[in-house]
């Protein structure tokens, strides 16, 4: 019993939105389909939901073809970016509304909506009308009322997007809780990276339409099959810099050269792209083996406890997460530091050679 | 470029306010200084776009005084008060040409065409608008447009000040970068005093030597970026800057030391003065767990743990407490149970929601955390 | 994928297709049919190929009478358009004043066209009309019925009063349609109500403006009932613009093939008008180069 895509292909015009592709989703696994605006999560979201048919390919629920079922005759709940209640409704009403339409009994409609509201912690707003909330409570509001029905498979198409950071960060923290111990296939768009692991669960890459990669979120994101997935899996975009290895010898752009280790080892001599995570690029030598590069300044940029530095090393744009705040003059020459153990390898083609090892991340 | 010196300034939308909450923006008093870029930061709703406006002379405020560099100019219009504006949605004039949208305020201003011809150049050369000078304006993207409103304000040599008023909301997210980029180029070139407004504290972070932040009418702080995230003056400046915000505990202060239910934290730093109840008030940044008891750090339960890649949040239990920790990626998670240590000097007490103990003269600088 | 399913929209639209096909293509189809043929009685004709329309195009009457529509027509633009801004302009932003003055305004287009017809019959009559009896009182004489001037006069006051309100109504949403910000960018900039009217009004309007002028030229072009009542078409032909004649061709002289013909050309006459205006307008204030 699940959601299966084969093959499918969706052109509109002549545009090519979902380029071949095949995906299988298990009743309650959570998945997150990650990429850039269109890249196509939307357009799959409304082959899923039935709203669109594929142009090529089939998309089976429960072994059931879908094409030629009406969205209204499946049970299927979607949460969008934008906030869509009823206007007219109380929160109350809202929720319950999918219940009603489903003729359930009142009592029973009563304690669901009840239990809902709770776990998403609107159950004092239960009388007002949504006109009367914030953007956060109204989203709360949507998302209950696709909870409430229990459909087998639950679509949200980036519904954080607008809300401000504050309440992202909150809802961010509580859609995990949220979308545990469910019995459907939720699936959960976003273009941003901390959203998707956050979440867990599975995710798979989109880019252009393709599906990149598809496996559970950690392993996405510690091992990208290609460069492609690691820019659109990392947040800020990963770093690259053209290098060459031979028997011994790791040469990164300008830098010195520096004996190989750890995974690199076994690496065939030849020329790689190496990418490096912006967290894990320094603006101080930590260890004796980091390796060093000169930089110019573009731009410091400050979130509220971390500085992103945006620098240019040989014409490449990489930027440089820090923690804490700190202040840098725009052109400023520095030097930016990088170990060995944190690199990326891609072959000149952009697939995956080797990737640091993450054992440094464990439950203890 | 002009001193800014808001005195005794209130605004109510209503004709007789009465209570505190009649007022969009309460009564403040603050001078802000030549030459400094400053941003406006708050949730909506803040009072930001109104005192934004009052500088501008789009409204007239109910109570105060608004003086650039000690002129009163509270009853002047916004074109009497030699300001410039870049609004949310880049405005310009559609049937112009790029190079005509820029001269529009110096011809309305009776200037020689020369003198204009110069100052246009020299702008557009600045916002790199030079290969479209002469194509009409209505045809370009949002951020070329966008630079255009700003040109407008910069062509103008008199200009006291330039106020923005969230002008990157409808900029593409990769151009969002190097706009900001040229608007610290410019403000370091031209020392205008600028005024920012925002929802978004990279932005506002960004840009400011001095942030404003506000909320429900009042500005909470003014400081640099590293103030407010070090030393918060009040508990929703912590909360509002930083994510996550900062953690507050209610604690019983005695001798220097805080009790949260029967668990002692030393604070220290001149705190023994305080006695009786506050608020202990840490950024998840200066928080570290360990799996095994150490010196100073209390027991707590790990509720949840949220990876985001760069760092992992993760939610603990102490007493009836919740706190967020943040930690690297080096950084281990205990399972189930582990042993919070507290950052001494980065400790902060709040009565009343404000700054109290510890921080004020904070002097040592903000290293990584480990 | 189905192929039912691909073509089903096309059933949905059948109802449409019948509307468009029983009220417009049909008739059109008649009147084609008749423009060819002599017809003397129900089952009289003869096929006279183009006939009527060389006639028509050589028949004096007519080109005096698409004279008179193109100058009324011309009129009604230049009167109408900037008269229908400039009111727009003055109205109250926004508060009860811009209820009342919307509710004000409209008042003319809520009166059926045959009754103002007669409104301004009684108005004009230079004995007992309130504007005709004021106007000879001030010693200059005034009669629509004999003065082919007054006529004109009447007929464009009439037309005025009439259709200016719509010109209003659709500035005024063009112009509450622009965002604050612009008129606050353009105080700050220093610029004088005319640059601002000039820059930033007039551009924004651009869209309803056209749909302005195109409504009101088609409207005017084919104006009949109001002319109609009020002079008939006189003094003499001087107020008989292209529709009074077409009437008179095919209803008074029941002669149906000429006045099929006429009626194919003035269909066509103001179609290519109509395509003309939509191209300028459509130009205007596009496009690096117009």
């Amino acid at each position: 019993m699940a959601l299966v895509i084969e093959n499918v292909t969706k052109l509109v015009e002549k545009d090519c939105h979902i380029n071949d592709i095949s995906l299988q989703l298990e009743p309650g696994t959570f998945n997150v389909l990650l990429g850039r605006t269109l890249s196509g999560k939307t357009t799959l979201m409304r082959l899923m939901a039935g709203l669109d048919k594929p142009t090529k390919g089939r998309i089976l629920m429960n072994g059931q073809d879908l094409t030629g079922v009406s969205v209204r005759e499946r049970d299927v709940a979607m949460v969008y970016q934008q906030f869509i209640n009823y206007p007219s409704m109380t929160v109350y009403k809202n929720i319950a509304s999918p219940l009603r339409l489903a003729k359930v009994a009142k009592a029973e409609i009563d304690r669901k909506v009840r239990d809902v509201a709770e776990m998403l912690r609107i159950e004092k707003l239960l009388d007002r009308m949504p006109a009367e909330l914030s953007g956060g409570q109204q989203q709360r509001t949507a998302i209950a009322r696709a909870l409430v029905k229990d459909a087998e498979l639950l679509l949200l198409d980036e519904p954080l997007v607008n809300l401000d950071y504050k309440l992202r960060e909150e809802l961010r923290a509580e859609m995990h809780e949220i979308f545990k111990r469910r019995n459907s296939i939720v699936v959960y768009a976003t273009t941003e990276p901390p959203e998707a692991l956050a979440l867990g669960g599975n995710t798979a890459v989109l880019y252009e339409g393709r599906l990149e990669q598809f496996g559970p979120t950690v392993d996405v994101y510690q091992h990208p099959q290609s460069t492609r997935i690691a820019q659109a899996f990392s947040d800020p975009a990963m770093n690259f810099v053209a290098g060459s290895v031979d028997a011994t010898n790791l040469r990164l752009g300008d830098a010195m050269p520096s004996a190989l280790e750890q995974h690199l080892n076994g690496l065939k001599p030849g020329k790689y792209q190496f990418g490096m995570r912006a967290n894990h690029l320094q603006l101080q030598s930590r260890t004796a083996t980091d390796i060093e590069f000169q930089a110019n300044i573009d731009l410091a940029e400050i979130s509220g406890s971390e500085t992103f530095v945006h620098v240019t090393h040989n014409g490449a744009a990489w930027t440089v997460q820090q923690q804490g705040i700190h202040q840098y003059q725009i052109d400023e020459q520095i030097k930016v530091y990088v170990n060995q153990a944190r690199l990326y390898v891609f072959d000149l083609d952009g697939h995956l050679v080797a990737s640091p090892d993450n054992a440094s991340r464990q439950l203890t | 470029m002009a001193l800014i010196d808001l005195k005794n300034l209130a605004h109510s939308y209503l004709s007789k306010p009465t209570a505190e909450t009649d007022y969009a923006l309460q009564k403040m008093d603050h001078v802000w200084e030549d030459g400094n870029a400053y941003a406006l930061l708050g949730p909506s709703g803040c009072g930001k776009t109104t005192l934004l406006n009052i500088i501008s002379g789009l409204l007239q405020p109910s109570e105060g005084q608004v003086l650039f560099d000690g002129k009163d100019v509270t009853g002047l219009l916004p074109q009497e008060r030699n300001i410039a504006q870049v609004f949310q949605f880049p405005v310009i004039y559609d049937t112009m040409s790029v190079y005509d949208n820029l001269a529009f305020p110096l011809r309305n201003r009776k200037l020689p065409e020369a003198d204009i011809k110069e100052r246009v150049k020299e702008v557009a050369d600045m916002l790199e608008l030079n290969d479209v000078l002469h194509k009409r304006a209505a045809n370009l993207s949002a951020d070329a447009k966008q630079k255009i409103s700003l040109g407008r304000g910069l062509v103008r040599s008199d200009v006291a000040a330039i106020l923005f008023d969230e002008p990157l909301t409808v900029i593409d997210p990769h151009l969002k970068l190097l706009l900001r980029r040229k608007l610290k180029q410019i403000h370091a070139r031209f020392k205008l005093t600028m005024v920012y407004v925002t929802h978004d504290q990279l932005e506002a972070l960004t840009f400011a030597d001095q942030v404003v932040v506000m909320n429900q009418g009042q500005v909470m702080q003014i400081g640099t970026p590293q103030e407010l995230f070090e030393n918060p003056q009040h508990t929703f400046v912590g909360y509002f800057i930083g994510s996550p915000g900062m953690n507050f505990l209610p604690c019983r202060m005695e001798n220097g030391i805080a009790h949260i239910g029967d668990q002692e934290i030393l604070v220290g730093n001149g705190t023994e003065r305080l006695t009786g109840s506050f608020k202990l008030g840490i950024r998840p940044d200066f928080l570290k767990l360990h799996s095994q008891a150490v010196q100073g750090a209390i027991p707590v339960t790990v509720k949840a743990v949220e990876d985001l890649g760069n760092c992992t949040i993760v939610t603990v239990a102490l007493a009836a407490q919740t706190l967020k920790v943040k930690l690297s990626e080096e950084e281990d998670i205990p399972a189930e149970s582990g042993f919070l240590e507290f950052q001494r000097q980065w400790i902060r007490i709040y009565s009343d929601e404000k700054l109290v103990g510890n921080g004020v003269k904070q002097q040592a600088r903000l290293e990584p955390a480990k | 994928m189905n192929k039912w399913e691909d073509n089903k929209a096309w059933f949905m639209v059948i109802p449409v297709f019948l509307v468009v096909a029983v009220s417009a293509i049909l008739p059109l189809m008649t009147v084609v049919n008749y423009s060819l043929q002599d017809i003397f009685g129900p089952d009289q004709r003869v096929f006279v190929g183009l006939e009527w329309y060389k006639d028509a195009l050589t028949d004096s009457r007519l080109h005096d009478a698409l004279k008179r529509q193109l100058m009324f027509s011309s009129l009604v633009l230049l009167i109408e358009i900037p008269l229908g801004i400039l009111i727009a302009l003055m109205m109250p932003k926004k508060g009860w004043g811009a209820s009342l003055s919307l509710v004000l305004v409209a008042l003319p287009l809520l009166i059926p066209w045959n009754v103002i017809g007669t409104i301004w019959i009684i108005f004009m009559r230079p004995d007992i009309g309130l504007l005709g009896a004021a106007v000879n009182g001030l010693g200059i004489p005034f009669d629509h019925t004999a003065s082919p001037f007054a006529a004109w006069v009447t007929v464009m006051l009439m037309e005025v009063w009439h259709w200016t309100p719509l010109v209003v109504l659709l500035a005024y949403a063009g112009l509450q349609a622009i965002p604050e910000a612009y008129f606050q960018a353009a105080r700050i900039d220093g610029a004088s109500a005319w640059s601002t009217f000039r820059y930033i009004q007039l551009p924004k309007m651009r869209g309803v403006l056209t749909i302005a002028v195109l409504l009101r030229f088609m409207d005017s072009f084919l104006i009949y009932a109001e002319p109609f009542v009020l002079t008939g078409g006189g003094p003499g032909n001087s107020t008989t613009f292209l529709s009074i004649y077409l009437v008179k061709l095919a209803v008074g002289q029941f002669d149906l093939g000429p006045a099929a013909a006429f009626s194919i050309i003035y269909f066509l006459i103001v179609l290519l008008f109509c395509w003309l205006f939509y191209q300028v307008l459509l130009k205007v204030g596009t496009g690096d180069k117009p």
